[in-house]
């Protein structure tokens, strides 16, 4: 099923991006196009293929990353801050929320 | 012959000094830059306040090297080639870094690249363009597109990239340099920016093997910040490099030098094969049923991720947040469509899609069974051969604009790298000569995983039979 504008629309709105009409016609043709080629995919029979689960080699699944439950050092909160746009009284403040 | 060895050599004989050498590249990257717009920021205090302090004993004492702008460095910008980061400033160092900068090397700048490291070409960062040095109306491939134009240009001996689907080794191969995509896990990806945690490895540039080695000797290995690291033992990459392949089996996938691959470039990855044969090597057929498919899984599951990593720039704890938005809601949206560029929505918007209620399983979950396949597809290859040869690239350097509005066939453009990705392997661009248009062209060993030894070897014999000496027209010296 091609990717109509209304699809792209759709999409934006759950990614949380404005897209302006100019963006919309350009993008529902292009992505209509990835879509009908990544759809080459349904050639093939994956019926008893097991999914992959993620990028690890078998070495790495075997690799024990927890470490002991222990405190450490962290950025603070005077350096935390030191970036945001707009930070007050030690917090991230943003517009209202309602 | 290693270049950061030569360097470490005049420094030690006291024909120059580290501080002169950190000067002269950041000397050289500043001129080039107006040509090349391969360096986001450039660090002259910074870099020479550092190889002041630096112990000249250490292994890669006053080597300076460029990073690409999505890994942090502290102290410097890190703006993944977006408006949404624009000139934020990271307050600590990724792995890599650490220990790069514990072993001496100089960091003297942040290099341009493809936004969020997604692109072929390095047209879509926010900031321009990086340029070709060996043609200037042409790109220099991408993503990390700027840490290939610095090395191939002589700025600096070596310089890190990130490899998503190829972002290290078609620029390299594009550029006319080594560039290298480790086995995943074997270097830390803390302090990388997130695109395809899966699929994502920090990667190097360089003009020889023996300086590839090097720098992978002293950033591969387990991280405690990132559990995705792999508990093997890093090797002495260098002492692998004796020249000898004699009994080497290279797998050739005949399958793969077919349509769609430009014939220069065929003829010359065809030449390289004989190098191999005459050097002794054992040349075998090999095939990967399921390679066809790459792009079509790539595209998929590494938009998928995006999608997801690409959600916490939000304009709340750091980089850029849109004005005149009143309510929470609409100051995301406004920040997002203001921050990022076409090709990241796209990709955000595509992954979004592909996991979307009724889509995922159409989509997402076949694409992780083929890669499954194509998986299996190396392991039985490997059964048989001890790497894989094939182009780097379709084509050598395309020109600037050229496929711009064309995202398909700007995709298209990763063929021969997106595997190696979605398997887990390492790949490895040797550069190999250039076209009848001067154009450098590049082929690509990959191997199975752990294999950067058996890479660098078989890398350094062709090296050794068949070097690349011919320099850019845009070059520092």
């Amino acid at each position: 099923m091609p990717i109509t504008e209304a699809d792209v629309e759709k999409v934006a709105q759950l990614a949380h991006m404005e897209i302006t009409p100019d963006e919309l016609k350009m993008f529902a043709p292009q992505m209509a196009d990835i879509v009908a080629y990544v759809e080459q995919l349904n050639a093939l029979n994956t019926a008893d293929v097991q999914p992959s689960l993620g990028g690890l080699t078998p070495e790495g699944e075997a690799t024990d990353s927890a470490r002991d439950d222990v405190t450490a050092p962290s950025l603070g909160q005077k350096t935390a801050l030191a970036e945001a746009p707009d930070a007050a009284a030690g917090h991230f403040r943003v517009p209202k929320v309602l | 012959m290693s270049e950061i060895e030569s360097i470490k050599e005049s420094i030690t004989s006291g024909e120059t000094t580290a501080r002169a050498v950190v000067e002269s590249s950041v000397s050289a990257a500043e001129k080039l830059n107006e040509t090349l717009n391969a360096f986001l920021q450039i660090d002259r205090d910074g870099a020479v306040k550092r190889v002041e302090a630096t112990d000249s004993t250490l292994p890669l004492a006053g080597i300076p090297i460029a990073i690409k702008d999505n890994i942090c460095v502290q102290g410097l910008q890190t703006s993944c080639g977006s408006r949404i980061l624009g000139d934020y400033h990271p307050p600590y160092n990724a792995t890599v870094i650490q220990r790069l900068l514990g072993a001496g090397a100089v960091v003297i700048g942040k290099t341009n690249c493809d936004e969020f490291a997604m692109g072929s070409s390095n047209e879509n960062s926010a900031f321009g363009p990086v340029k070709n040095p060996w043609d200037t109306t042409r790109v220099p491939g991408g993503s990390s597109g700027g840490s290939a134009a610095a090395v191939a240009a002589g700025v600096v001996p070596v310089a890190l990239g990130s490899d998503t689907g190829g972002s290290v080794r078609q620029p390299a191969s594009l550029c006319g340099v080594f560039g290298l995509k480790p086995t995943y896990g074997r270097n830390s990806r803390y302090g990388l920016v997130a695109f395809a945690s899966s699929l994502d490895q920090v990667g190097i540039f360089a003009r020889n093997t023996a300086d590839v080695a090097s720098v992978l000797g002293v950033i591969a290995g387990r991280d405690s910040h990132d559990a995705t690291t792999a508990d093997v033992a890093v090797p002495d990459y260098k002492s692998e490099l004796s020249g000898d392949v004699k009994g080497a089996r290279v797998g050739f996938p005949k399958a793969l030098f077919g349509e769609g691959l430009d014939a220069e470039v065929r003829d010359m990855v065809k030449a390289a094969v004989n190098v191999y044969r005459d050097l002794g090597a054992e040349i075998v057929e090999v095939e990967l049923p399921n390679a066809q498919y790459s792009i079509a899984v790539y595209y998929i599951i590494a938009t998928a991720e995006a999608s997801s990593n690409l959600a916490r720039f939000d304009g709340v704890r750091y980089g850029f947040r849109a004005e005149d938005a009143p309510e929470l809601r609409q100051m995301y949206r406004k920040t997002r469509d203001e921050g990022f560029g076409p090709e990241v929505k796209r990709r955000i918007m595509l992954g979004t899609y592909v996991l979307s209620a009724g889509y995922y399983e159409a989509y997402y979950h076949k694409a992780q069974q083929v890669r499954s396949l194509l998986k299996q597809d190396f392991q039985k290859a490997f059964e048989l051969c001890d790497v894989i040869i094939t182009p780097t690239s379709p084509t050598p350097a395309f020109l600037i604009g050229e496929k711009v509005d064309d995202p398909l066939a700007m995709y298209l453009n990763d063929i021969y790298t997106v595997t190696a990705n979605l398997a887990g392997i390492p790949g490895l661009s040797v550069p190999c000569g250039l076209s009848s248009a001067r154009l450098p062209i590049g082929f690509q060993l990959l191997g199975k995983y752990w294999s950067e030894p058996m890479l660098l070897k078989v890398a350094h014999a062709y090296e050794t039979a068949r070097p690349f000496t011919e320099r850019p027209p845009v070059h520092a010296n």
